[in-house]
């Protein structure tokens, strides 16, 4: 196996971003207060506050722009006028025609933002929020920063993505601030809703295509819409950095075209700064939570359609906790490129002329995704119930592997979750976990809001066997067969799962260096650690955010996180855990041990069972096969494995390390198995962590 | 002066007749301020600003809204004073070099190692290099002072300085921006400061070719009025022609205020005579163009003072304009300002390069500084009745000469143009105004450093498609750093564009602030400084338009030329000068 390859990515040095982000105590993070803004809307009129005098100040003073004239500033613009010419050009139709269709994507894709549909928005939403949420929170202060921001500089908003809901929260808060209202990047599946998508776009919403490949007039026409509304401050620009809903809770891998042209205003000397402003909005209870299980599993999504929507009715009698929305703080572009980029480069050619980001501008704009990922993250509130769906699952796969389904003791439970709440607390996480409350309390009413995946007998608390996942209404058969039967039992799982993975971030570097520890030899020294470690992390980095180039930063901040909480003792040759680590090292390896294991079983189906025919397409639906098989012959106890995005998020893993390649075959997308590299890397996964250091690897 | 031999007074005497530059420049201009001792502004027992002197038009004059801009921009405070310290007995005594300085007796080049000769030729202009006289602070100065009469002086100083290992830093009208005057501080030798003022001649003029050729000490205004004696000019001016000499400009590659129609240094020299350590470099005849490999005068051109001195210049020269009109307009704006000048260069240059010879001048400016100086009725009339926001008006300053008929036409043409830019033609007063601010301003400063107002201006040269957004940038980068910094008041920071081309555009930047309260200000005008000047290089624009390297800009010529470029350079000087005879280390 060609190592040297595998460990690529360590060799970038310092991919730090943010300020905020050095490494340092994360205890001493300071966040700001929350205030609950249905508070109001509970106690005064919704129609007067739908209909109230709405002033926000805009950039610099600039005099709002009608969507019209918005139009016709992009279709004038020296960059369509030459991609047009060029198009015209290379496929020698008219230039008139090419101009129609640029009007054409154009009419399609810009948003007709009204004041009377966000009135609207504002009273039914007004409702329809009381009903569903306890409370809406959201840090005042942020709003400050916000608001000075957008006067100030073009202002891009990156809200976290977890929900339908998120844009029209988003623009709903904002509405209620008196800020600015944001146009917003939304995914052409959304025009599917006739009513909807229009009421959409006049709320703000611009639709693109999911993908337009190599269609140069789309892109010109997309990005210099965007980059029109950017530069001249008419509003600030709202879009989600990872692309779509995340249906884990974990956050994505960030896609970078947005973002790319939110800097380049900047980046080509058209501003003077963009600030981006990256939002982290956490709900107790994910509205779509049974909805994203069943996907993952292979239920196809309902197509979104209008009746789909209000059909989830029932929605409505629910109870869904509270929302806790994070305005972060402003990130400055301008500072954020300070010696990585040299502005310089665009000197050479006309700024309209669209030309491929060079390798220093996408290594910059990738490196700050990430690092805006990880800010979103780290203001993530997190709830009780996210904690104890963790212990819960943990708890869930030891029985599996005994075989007796026992559940655990409330008492042991509440006891855990204390540990563990001073534990996350420890290591930074932004948990809201009311200490004034006696935590059997906290416990049981954490369980209550999520009755559904749990269930409660004789003061032993379990997974729910069956729920959710089917509407187990009148009339439906009992489970036909042992299949179904653990479908609907991961139903439940990978909605636990998705509460668990709200804390990942917490533990996931820790739970790094906890895995390269347990698989090492105990003579093994710090060097041989880190080389594990490293191999762990390259190897999930498509799972997880973990900044490009930062393993030996990321291994730092474990190091000190377990050696600050007395779980290691790390010298500069040795690694030890000490007596009291044992548990918290337990939790940590337990907490990466369904990633280890699911990798290991797509590692196992593709040299076992991967043909010459085996396509990218074909490739979910066929490992879910022979996971299921292993599953239902005890072979495997991870029930979250059947959750195709870690199926897939395996894959490019594989692809990216170049054990499997693409190949144009009969079929696109036909996957060729390098069955040598891959059984050496589940033999890796399995206990086996390569500690050699590869060559030209960095060394700590 | 002991050692001033004969020869000095005698010159002396010829030079009081004729106005020129004495050999002691400090009995007529100020060594740690801008121009002559006389001229100054200051505020009066009234609190009013006034000029002094007599030398110029605003001589003498109240300037009543000065005042207000003064302590509005700054915030500063006329109790608040900054006066200079006076010290010139803090100069190290000189490190001679005696067998050169023996030789160059016997040469009967007057020279001198007096203290006041000596700190007067270690400066330019830099604010640094100002507010450390104001402040008595004097650092590596000349050892020595050398007045070289004409050409074949210039020779034997050049032989004597190569025989003995001394270092020449030639000096001319002393109105460098850039530290290229600065003795370099690991310079061991003896420095030897080649005053070049007292070559000012002009040695002929021929009418046939319209060309004259003049010795390249002479000072700008000394060269235009003899030239104009005759009824001709060059029509090269610099806003520091008062000072500056035909030497420096060609060794900086100057512009003048009405390059549009006579171009700039380069496009007005035709023969050029330099002494290098090597010998003299001078073309052989005086073709108008020549294709003969690479134009070694560009070599020369830019050179500053790194490869040797530069004595005798052929030059092109017109026939005087009969007719010259100023004019101004007002714009709603800068960007509708900008927007006017391109649309100005694009349809008028043409046209003006076909009716060159007819010697027409245009020479716009747009300007936000001057605002201030609109005179009331104006401004009510344009602000109240034009809707003009009067924060954001902005002025373009115009200057057309040459034959009446043609002027009148162009005036015409320029005006349409303006209009169609929401531009207001307001008066030749204005006009005239600007082009006497020219040559004022640079006073100005003088007066801000007198009550803890620093200030200083800079320029580049970009493409039209990137003038509104380096100005945008710049002016932010200026306040955002100067905040950043600590500094309590926000600054000025303005511009304008000073000079249009077909394919871009010179702006100049102008940059004060109030310093008190801080313990270092001229390192965070440096700092400042520097960081515009990043801004400036990533918004496209050049590293100088005509102010030169020296050493405060040489950090970033490699990035500017390629390292292939400097590589260049420095194979030129390494063949040229391969001791380091003139080694005032600019450039590289």
């Amino acid at each position: 196996m060609d190592s040297s390859c595998l460990l690529a990515s360590l060799h970038g040095s310092d991919t730090l971003l943010f300020a905020d982000m050095q490494h340092r105590d994360p205890m001493l993070q300071k966040r700001d207060e929350f205030e609950d803004m249905l508070e109001e809307r509970r106690n005064s009129s919704d129609l007067r506050y739908a209909l109230r005098c709405y002033t926000p100040v805009l950039y610099k003073g600039v005099t709002p722009c009608t969507a019209g004239a918005l139009k016709n500033m992009v279709l004038q613009s020296a960059q369509i006028h030459f991609v047009i010419g060029q198009v015209s050009n290379e496929t020698g139709r008219a230039v008139d025609d090419v101009q129609e269709e640029a009007s054409a994507i154009l009419e399609e894709m810009a948003h007709s933002l009204q004041l009377s549909t966000v009135r609207f928005f504002a009273f039914t939403l007004s409702k329809v929020f009381k009903t569903l949420f306890r409370s809406i929170c959201v840090n005042e202060e942020g709003i400050q920063r916000l608001q000075q921001a957008i006067q100030e500089h073009p202002v891009v908003l990156l809200p976290s993505h977890r929900s339908y809901m998120d844009f029209l929260l988003m623009s709903y808060i904002l509405y209620t601030y008196d800020l600015a209202l944001p146009v917003i990047a939304a995914g052409m599946d959304f025009m599917g809703m006739k009513f909807v998508g229009e009421m959409l776009r006049m709320s703000g919403a611009f639709f693109i295509r999911r993908s337009f490949g190599g269609d140069k007039l789309y892109w010109a026409v997309f990005s210099e819409y965007v980059k029109t509304m950017l530069k001249n401050g008419f509003a600030p620009v709202e879009f989600f950095l990872e692309g779509t809903r995340s249906r884990t809770s974990k956050s994505l891998t960030p896609k970078l075209g947005l973002l790319n042209i939110a800097m380049d205003p900047f980046l080509k000397g058209e501003v003077f700064d963009v600030h981006l402003v990256p939002v982290s909005i956490s709900y107790e209870r994910i509205l779509e939570e049974a909805l994203y299980a069943r996907e993952l599993l292979g239920v196809p999504k309902p197509k979104e359609s209008t009746s789909g929507l209000f059909k989830a009715r029932k929605v409505l009698s629910e109870d869904y906790g509270s929302i806790h929305v994070y305005f972060g703080q402003p990130v400055s572009v301008r500072r954020l490129s300070q010696g990585k980029v040299d502005r310089g480069q665009f000197n050479l050619t006309p700024r309209h002329i669209p030309k491929r980001p060079s390798e220093e501008i996408h290594s910059f704009v990738n490196d700050s995704a990430y690092g805006l990922v990880r800010a979103q993250e780290e203001n993530m509130v997190l709830k009780p119930w996210v904690l104890l769906a963790s212990l819960l699952l943990q708890n869930h796969h030891g029985d599996q592997a005994s075989g007796r389904a026992r559940g655990m003791a409330l008492d042991e439970l509440t006891e855990q979750a204390v540990w563990l709440r001073d534990l996350s607390r420890q290591y930074g996480a932004f948990l809201h976990w009311p200490d004034h409350v006696p935590p059997p309390e906290v416990v049981s009413s954490s369980l209550s809001l999520h009755r559904g995946l749990v269930t409660i007998t004789e003061g032993r608390v379990q997974l729910a066997s069956e729920q959710a996942g089917g509407p187990a209404g009148p009339g439906e058969p009992p489970p036909v067969g042992p299949e179904e039967e653990l479908l609907r039992q991961a139903v439940t799982v990978l909605s636990c799962v998705s509460y668990r993975n709200q804390a990942l971030h917490v533990f996931l570097r820790p739970a790094l260096l906890a895995s390269a520890v347990h698989a090492a030899s105990s003579s093994s020294g710090k060097q041989e650690i880190f080389n594990s470690f490293s191999f762990l992390r390259n190897m999930f980095s498509n799972e997880f955010i973990l900044c490009p180039g930062a393993t030996v930063q990321d291994f730092e901040e474990a190091c000190f996180l377990l050696v600050k909480t007395g779980a290691l003792q790390v010298s500069q040759q040795e690694v030890v855990v000490t007596e009291r680590g044992h548990r918290t090292l337990a939790f940590l390896t337990s907490v990466l041990d369904p990633f280890l294991q699911g990798y290991q079983v797509v590692c196992r189906f593709l040299s076992e069972e991967a043909n010459e025919a085996l396509t990218e397409k074909q490739f979910v639906p066929t490992v879910r096969k022979f996971i299921i098989k292993r599953l239902l012959a005890g072979r495997l106890r991870y029930t979250e494995v059947l959750s195709s995005d870690l199926q897939k998020n395996a894959l490019a893993a594989l692809l990216r390390l170049g054990a499997v390649r693409k190949i144009k075959g009969a079929e696109p997308g036909t996957l060729k198995v390098n069955k040598v590299m891959v059984h050496s890397l589940e033999d890796a996964l399995g206990g086996n962590l390569p500690t050699q250091k590869p060559a030209a690897v960095a060394r700590l | 002066m002991s050692c001033l031999n004969f020869n000095v007074s005698h010159v002396l005497s010829q030079l009081n007749l004729c106005q020129y530059l004495p050999f002691h420049r400090q009995e007529i201009m100020k060594w740690n301020g801008w121009g002559y001792s006389d001229s100054r502004f200051l505020f009066n027992k009234k609190g009013q600003a006034e000029f002094t002197g007599k030398r110029y038009k605003l001589s003498g004059m109240i300037i009543p809204g000065l005042k207000e801009w003064f302590e509005g921009t700054f915030g500063a405070n006329l109790q608040h004073k900054s006066p200079p310290i006076l010290n010139s007995s803090a100069v190290r005594p000189p490190t001679l070099n005696e067998a050169f300085v023996e030789e160059l007796k016997s040469t009967g080049v007057p020279f001198s190692h007096d203290a006041e000769d000596r700190v007067f030729r270690a400066y330019g202009h830099c604010v640094h290099e100002i507010f450390a006289l104001r402040e008595g602070r004097i650092g590596r100065v000349p050892d020595l002072v050398v007045w070289p009469n004409c050409h074949n002086d210039v020779v034997k100083i050049v032989e004597l300085a190569c025989k003995h290992n001394v270092c020449l830093i030639p000096y001319g009208g002393g109105t460098s921006v850039s530290s290229a005057l600065e003795c370099p501080s690991e310079e061991t030798r003896s420095i030897v400061s080649l005053d070049t003022s007292q070559m000012n001649r002009i040695l002929w003029i021929d009418e046939k070719n319209l060309t004259a050729h003049v010795e390249a000490g002479i000072v700008g205004q000394d060269l235009e009025r003899l030239l104009n004696e005759s009824g001709y000019c060059t029509g090269h001016e610099p806003d520091s022609m008062e000072f500056s000499s035909l030497g420096g400009w060609v060794a900086t590659r100057a512009s003048g205020m009405k390059k549009n129609i006579y171009g700039n240094i380069e496009d007005l020299v035709v023969h050029i005579k330099m002494v290098t350590p090597r010998g003299v470099i001078e073309k052989s005849c005086q073709g108008p163009r020549m294709s003969t490999g690479p134009d070694v005068h560009h070599f020369i051109l830019g050179s500053e003072g790194t490869l040797g001195v530069v004595t005798e210049v052929t030059m092109k020269i017109r026939p005087m304009p009969e007719y010259q009109k100023y004019g101004s307009v007002v714009f709603p704006n800068f960007e509708q300002g900008v927007a006017c000048l391109r649309e100005v260069a694009k349809q008028v240059t043409p046209d003006f390069y076909l009716i060159f010879s007819s010697g027409h001048a245009l020479k716009p400016q747009v300007s936000s500084i001057f605002t201030s100086f609109l005179d009331g009725l104006k401004k009510i009339y344009i602000t109240k009745f034009k809707g003009f926001d009067p924060n954001r008006l902005c002025v373009a300053t115009l200057l057309f000469e040459g034959n009446r008929e043609k002027v009148l036409q162009h005036e015409k043409q320029v005006y349409d143009i303006a209009a169609k830019f929401g531009g207001l033609a307001a008066g030749e007063d204005n006009g005239q105004r600007g082009y006497m601010l020219t040559f004022v301003i640079a006073y100005l400063r003088d007066l801000g450093m007198d009550y803890y107002v620093m200030g200083e201006s800079f320029e580049t040269s970009v493409p039209w498609d990137r003038v509104l957004d380096i100005c945008q940038n710049v002016k932010a980068r200026i306040v955002h750093e100067c905040k950043e910094r600590g500094v309590q008041f926000t600054p000025l920071s303005t511009c304008r564009v000073t000079q249009t081309y077909d394919a871009g555009a010179c702006v100049y930047f102008y940059f004060g602030f109030n310093y008190r309260g801080l313990s270092d200000p001229v390192h965070v005008y440096e700092q400042v400084e520097h960081a515009a000047r990043e801004e400036i290089l990533a918004n496209g624009g050049s590293l100088s338009h005509h102010h030169g390297v020296g050493k405060l800009r040489k950090e970033w010529m490699s990035e500017t030329v390629s390292n292939v470029g400097i590589g260049m350079l420095k194979s030129v000087k390494d063949y040229v000068d391969p001791n380091n005879i003139f080694g005032n280390r600019n450039l590289f």
